[in-house]
């Protein structure tokens, strides 16, 4: 049996806890470059194991039996799951482990209420104030996120569900939430448990009917929001529990998931604000998109589209998310390893938004093997394109639309794209000439120098590979 | 500790993340994310210790799906962080430069 040894707030216990956060600031530091991120994330995981373990030792520590349980319940799902997931469902598997993160926030918040309550509820503000704090954005976090998953899983529609009057109830939950705080905060001498189980569900339905008008085009910002809530939660909790490294660590996350979140909200050109509140991309904007119908446009084969890779000297491969839906990526790996062949060089331009979740669409062309040093961003790319002979638009709509920049009016007017209309030639891959997740037309397929290749994007990858294999 | 303490550890800490991560590569966003996402799953330790002073059955309860939770979290995001480095290691035969450095651009 274990023997507690530890004192809870002893200088070897936070000496302890100095030496996990410690390695996880190290481990996320070595994330900087590909070929350190790996032991960079061994290392985090080793800080994680001596946390646990110091944890495991302190002196109060018990009912060894529960402790088991919920250890081994956890370690199979998270091994089961994390072993099973593909790598086009990984922003689901994200938002999903980052809604139990949040729920377990939200849970320990509830027993440390508890817990003081049966001390006899006299609660210190330095400890209540922030178990608050934890339960609400921990809930929110928990239920957001499971929204998050269930939309990206398909299980509930990625289009916005617009709630009547949703913003106005988000307001009245939202003071409710806070008159409620207040009112146990002032009350910490005899704290209502109840008020707070209302707490708990309320900030419960502000998570579900905050994400659930956000649209799918969307989801790279909101699930880095949620990432920073849960980590925020878990600091505030470290604050409850006056645990040191739960405030470090839960604040590293807090803040690396606030830097994502602006970088994405920027790359759309949008505030964070107007995400979560605007649900744009709603399914009404049926004005260009719908009414006018057929513009002319060059539709060609994958023959025609061989010939014209296979005689050019730059490609830039242009990915997005229908490329993952199809998961092409792998298909479009043989097609840049024909031309290569050929002695053409190529490389992907990746929008930052490009995909499910920031950087969603490297993970995917790391796993077909794409080196990375070919993965190029928007801003590296763009002055190239018009020197580029040929870009090929695997699945992506709105981030190539040049409406963004050409047409003030546009809904996306100012969001920072990548110009392939700029290059020479462009072949857009693509089901049909549907509208992206903006609802808007794509002005780059009416283009006089873009060719529109209508297929499912894996298929036609395929038939172009072994095309060019045959010229 | 004391209060101001925390919270000064708190802002110091907000600032190491935005030093670090500010760094990291929009290639690597996935991973980074994933990574940190496993990272907060350290409120596991907020269970191991409520847990320890529960004493009624809801207490329990509550303490061991918080433990579960955590678990998941931590497990399963470190996991999977590690499967999608694993990617991006396995590159069979390494670019004439030696360095390889993205983001040379012109």
């Amino acid at each position: 049996m274990i023997e507690a040894v530890l004192k809870p707030g002893g200088d070897a216990a936070t000496a302890l806890y100095i030496v996990a956060f410690s390695l996880f600031i190290l481990g996320v530091r070595q994330g900087t470059h590909p070929t350190t991120a790996k032991r960079g994330n061994m290392i985090a995981a080793v800080g994680m194991a001596v946390a646990v373990v110091t944890t495991l030792l302190l002196d109060g520590v018990g009912n060894w039996g529960l402790i088991a349980l919920g250890l081994g319940v956890g370690t199979t799902v998270g091994v089961v799951a994390s072993i099973r997931v593909q790598m086009t469902s990984m922003p689901q598997m994200v938002a999903l482990y980052n809604g139990v993160g949040g729920g377990a926030v939200a849970l320990i918040a509830w027993s440390e209420i508890r817990h003081g309550i049966s001390l006899g509820g006299d609660i210190p503000l330095e400890e209540l104030i922030p178990t608050l704090f934890a339960a609400v954005v921990g809930s929110v976090s928990f239920w957001g996120s499971n929204i998050a998953f269930a939309k990206l899983q398909d299980l509930i529609p990625t289009r916005p569900l617009a709630v009547p009057g949703q913003q106005v109830i988000n307001a009245v939950l939202l003071i409710g939430i806070f008159a409620a705080c207040v009112d146990i905060a002032v009350n910490n001498g005899d704290p209502s448990q109840g008020l707070f189980i209302a707490i708990l569900l309320a900030a419960a339905l502000l998570g579900n009917l905050v994400v659930l008008p956000i649209g799918g085009a969307d989801m790279p910002v909101v699930i880095s929001l949620l990432n920073a809530f849960t980590g925020l939660s878990a600091a505030a909790a470290g604050f409850a529990l006056h645990n040191v490294a739960l405030i470090v660590a839960g604040t590293l996350v807090g803040s690396s998931g606030t830097i994502l979140t602006m970088e994405m909200a920027t790359a759309m050109n949008r505030s964070v604000a107007n995400v979560l509140f605007a649900g744009f991309g709603g399914a009404p904007s049926g004005g260009p998109a719908g009414g006018g119908e057929e513009r002319p446009h060059v539709s060609i084969g994958a023959q025609d589209a061989a010939i014209k890779l296979a005689y050019a000297d730059t490609v830039v491969i242009v990915p997005g998310y229908g490329l993952a839906v199809a998961q092409a990526q792998h298909a479009i790996k043989e097609v840049a390893d024909e031309l290569e062949k050929r002695g053409i060089t190529v490389s992907y331009a990746i929008h930052p938004v490009a995909g499910r979740m920031p950087g969603h669409m490297n993970v995917l062309l790391a796993e077909a093997d794409v080196p990375y040093e070919q993965l190029k961003e928007m801003d590296e790319v763009n002055p190239e394109m018009p020197r580029t002979d040929v870009a090929v638009v695997v699945g992506a709509n709105d981030v190539t639309n040049p409406a963004a920049k050409n047409d003030p009016d546009s809904p996306i007017a100012g969001m920072p794209i990548i110009e392939v209309s700029e290059a020479q030639q462009v072949i857009v891959i693509k089901r049909s000439l549907s509208p992206g997740f903006a609802g808007i037309d794509n002005d780059l397929f009416y283009e006089p120098n873009t060719s529109m290749l209508f297929a499912d994007a894996k298929q036609a990858a395929a038939d172009i590979a072994a095309e060019i294999q045959n010229l | 500790m004391s209060v101001m303490t925390e919270v000064t550890i708190f802002v110091l800490a907000a600032f190491v993340g935005f030093e670090v991560i500010s760094k990291v590569p929009t290639t690597l966003h996935t991973p980074l994310m994933s990574q940190t996402n496993a990272i907060h799953g350290i409120v596991m330790l907020g269970g191991l210790i409520v847990v320890g002073y529960a004493n009624d059955p809801l207490e329990y309860v509550i303490g061991t799906i918080a433990i579960a939770f955590g678990a998941i979290n931590i497990v399963g995001g470190f996991m999977v962080t590690d499967r999608m480095l694993g990617m991006f290691s396995k590159k069979p035969k390494p670019k004439a430069d030696g360095d390889g450095k993205p983001g040379a651009g012109k």
